[in-house]
């Protein structure tokens, strides 16, 4: 008798156990099930995002879920993409733990385009999608070649320079956005040289730029044929775009017009909060970056003026799992998120800029101005980098290539003053032996 | 009746064979293919090539050097403070309770928040470090850039966290030490001092040992600590991968390059180093048992 209660204990402690382990193991995707919580027959969308990604934030959940009484959606979000894609590869691999919708960065977009498109939804036979609505670049981003659309545009990021009027004042530069924009117009060896301007009259422990990383990442932004060529080899190592990005970011490394700094450290917070640096080349995602770290302090100094020449750097796409749980419903809620309307209401909330090309007549964006940076007519700004934008070929992997350029090599040259070709040679080092499986 | 006790265990070594050991064989199958993460059920068999590369694998050799410069700086100050607390804890004083307590929060608190802390503290521009150096008159020094200075700095986030949790383990086994054998040091004329060094720390012996194991095994898989101190670039450990560990290096093959069965290749060659540690630690229990 004794012993049969005793296995029965055992029995029902593990089969809980077991089951609290199933659970578990259904992640974000489980929740449909058992969600809802509130009214019987409510069907749950998950959505998985990396970071801040702004849908929520800028109440684009909410809107959707009062227009479709029987829709409730809820987000799960990894705060670094780092963290965030590997997870979402294993997830595809195994199929399960996926979200219904799911955030793709665009530097793995390539990746995730050439090797998991067939555990993806064709977005691009969707209801609700119209092609046409996007950029031409971006919808070919997310495109197989066989012309399956497995990911629909978020934002992207068209880059202007941001720069304290300030410091510029100082150091007797123009403070004008359209004058500096002339200034520099059309070659990055502009922007060089006002930094060496900067640099003989620059008020005591500031730098023009905070970063030489940040100038190479905004360069290569700026050319068509980067990592990859059209026939997918990696080119980087014989490109002369890459290596003219490379030669002008060590310059600023070498002549001392850097700050030093790391992007996103906390570091580099500290940068803005003590007025450290004069520019920093701004995605249109990064303002809302500046205006949170330069604080109260930092307002009426910052100003955004155009890039020497349009580039992109970031933005992101939604793809739809083929094993999630509500895939019409999900990619009908993704196709909503994408259209230009709501594009332009992320962006008027949170400065994400739309890929949709139809969203820039629209007053939310076409009208925009940024009070932090001085009133700075944002929308104009962006609008026009983002149709100057080269149709740019990405590769499966340009993280890999983009990182180690940024983090290994240009750091080396910036932070620890080795030499151009010492940097360069350890970020093709390090480069190989993460591309050579 | 008879099978009872196995029903008991049983959980465990399910529990084992489904996380633990399955894991392990799996990883060790991964080992000798060619495989993505981007396809995981695409496996090229290779053989022992994954192994074979690590041993020309410069980025190997300099995590593996990393790893154990920094084991050596945060294990020793790490456990000699650790015993020096535990001595001081011993003795009789008000409120023991409070600073055992106190000893054992940092253990508590989570890699990541103390982590993040110690970068502040250390920053190049406005850390806190390089501010007192300032005031003793001492030039900031670039802690994440230099060789030294990163694993020095990762090394003091190892020490604060494990220090207290050792000195508690420690001062168990030092409640354990006959009284007697203190009071007839004290009679020989024996100092607080000498009764440390002749009566504590040979009773500690076996302790002191398990601790040396323990954190060896622990700054083996050091991870955490050096992935977040790098806080722009992940796993690279620092521009020059200067605080790259073995830990950090198989995380950006895996999960950075997507390169699982060379990751996992790492992961076995980890895991022998460990078994080699154990037998090593065997090897001196016995010589240890022998001579007393």
């Amino acid at each position: 008798m004794r012993r049969t209660v005793i296995l029965a204990v055992v029995a029902a402690l593990g089969a809980g156990l077991l089951a609290g382990c199933a659970e578990d193991g259904e992640g974000p995707g489980g929740s449909s099930a058992n969600g809802g919580g509130g009214g019987k027959g409510r069907t749950t969308i998950t959505v998985g995002v990396f970071g801040a990604f702004g849908l929520k934030e800028a109440g684009l959940y909410d809107e959707y879920m009062r227009l479709h009484k029987d829709i409730e959606i809820k987000q799960t979000s990894i705060e670094r993409n780092e963290n965030y894609y590997p997870q979402l590869l294993t997830h595809l691999g195994s199929g399960s733990g996926l979200a219904d919708i799911q955030a793709v960065e665009v530097n793995n977009i390539a990746e995730i385009t050439a090797t998991q498109a067939d555990k993806l939804v064709d977005l691009g036979k969707a209801e609700g999608v119209s092609k046409g609505a996007f950029l031409p670049w971006k919808w070919a981003q997310a495109t197989s070649k066989d012309g399956k659309t497995v990911g629909l545009g978020t934002d992207i990021g068209p880059q202007g320079i941001c720069y304290r009027k300030d410091l510029f004042a100082k150091a007797g530069l123009p403070t004008d956005r359209e004058a500096l924009g002339r200034l520099w117009a059309g070659d990055w060896n502009k922007y060089l040289a006002a930094g060496k301007q900067f640099k003989a009259k620059a008020p005591k422990g500031t730098a023009f730029v905070d970063s030489a990383s940040g100038v190479m990442a905004a360069i290569t932004g700026s050319s068509a044929r980067r990592f990859y060529d059209g026939n997918g080899e990696v080119v980087y190592k014989t490109n002369p775009a890459v290596k003219q990005a490379w030669d002008i970011a060590a310059a600023f490394a070498t002549e001392g017009l850097t700050g030093r700094l790391q992007q996103f450290t906390p570091a580099w917070d500290q940068g803005y909060a003590n007025g450290t640096f004069a520019t920093v080349s701004c995605p249109a995602w990064m303002l809302g970056y500046i205006q949170d770290k330069g604080g109260a302090a930092g307002k009426d100094k910052w100003d955004v003026a155009p890039a020497p020449k349009p580039g992109n750097w970031g933005g992101s796409f939604l793809i739809v799992p083929e094993a999630g749980r509500n895939k019409t419903e999900a990619a009908k809620l993704a196709a909503w998120l994408t259209a230009p309307e709501q594009q332009a209401k992320l962006f008027e909330k949170r400065g994400s800029f739309p890929s949709a090309k139809a969203a820039y007549s629209l007053p939310a964006v076409a009208g925009a101005e940024h009070e932090y940076f001085g009133g700075a007519p944002i929308g104009e700004i962006f609008s026009r980098a983002a149709e100057g934008i080269p149709v740019t070929i990405i590769g499966p992997k340009d993280l890999v290539i983009a990182q180690n350029l940024a983090d290994v090599g240009m750091l080396q040259v910036d932070q620890k003053g080795r030499s151009s070709k010492e940097g360069w040679d350890a970020a093709v080092k390090a480069i190989d032996n993460a591309l050579d499986r | 009746m008879r099978w009872s006790p196995y029903a008991f265990v049983a959980p465990f070594f399910l529990f084992f064979a489904a996380f633990g050991l399955f894991p392990l064989l799996y990883t060790g199958w991964a080992s000798l293919h060619r495989v993505e993460l981007t396809a995981p059920t695409d496996m090229e068999w290779v053989g022992p090539r994954n192994f074979a590369r690590l041993l020309e694998d410069e980025f190997f050799w300099n995590a593996l050097k990393n790893t154990f410069t920094i084991g050596i700086i945060s294990t020793v100050p790490q456990l000699l403070i650790a015993l020096g607390i535990a001595h001081l804890l011993n003795y009789k004083l008000r409120g023991s309770m409070f600073f055992r307590v106190a000893a054992l929060t940092p253990y508590a608190t989570s890699v990541a928040a103390a982590t993040l802390v110690f970068v502040l503290m250390f920053g190049r521009d406005y850390g806190m470090v390089n501010w007192a150096l300032g005031l003793a008159g001492i030039d900031p020094v670039d802690w994440q850039n230099g060789e030294w200075t990163s694993q020095i700095a990762v090394s003091t986030i190892v020490i604060w966290r494990w220090t207290g949790y050792n000195a508690l383990i420690y001062l168990a086994a030092m409640q354990a030490i006959p009284k007697d054998l203190y009071e007839s040091a004290a009679l020989d004329g024996a100092s607080r001092r000498q009764q440390f060094v002749h009566v504590t720390v040979p009773s500690l012996r076996p302790t002191i040992l398990f601790t040396c194991v323990v954190s060896t095994i622990g700054a083996t898989q050091l991870f955490g600590e050096p992935l977040l101190f790098n806080g722009g670039a992940g796993a690279t450990g620092g521009a020059d991968h200067q605080f790259q560990t073995l830990g950090l290096y198989l995380y950006e093959q895996g999960w950075v390059n997507l390169h699982l069965g060379r990751a996992s290749a790492i992961a076995w060659t980890m895991f022998l180093i460990l078994l080699l540690i154990g037998a090593v630690n065997w090897l001196l229990v016995r010589r240890l048992r022998k001579s007393t």
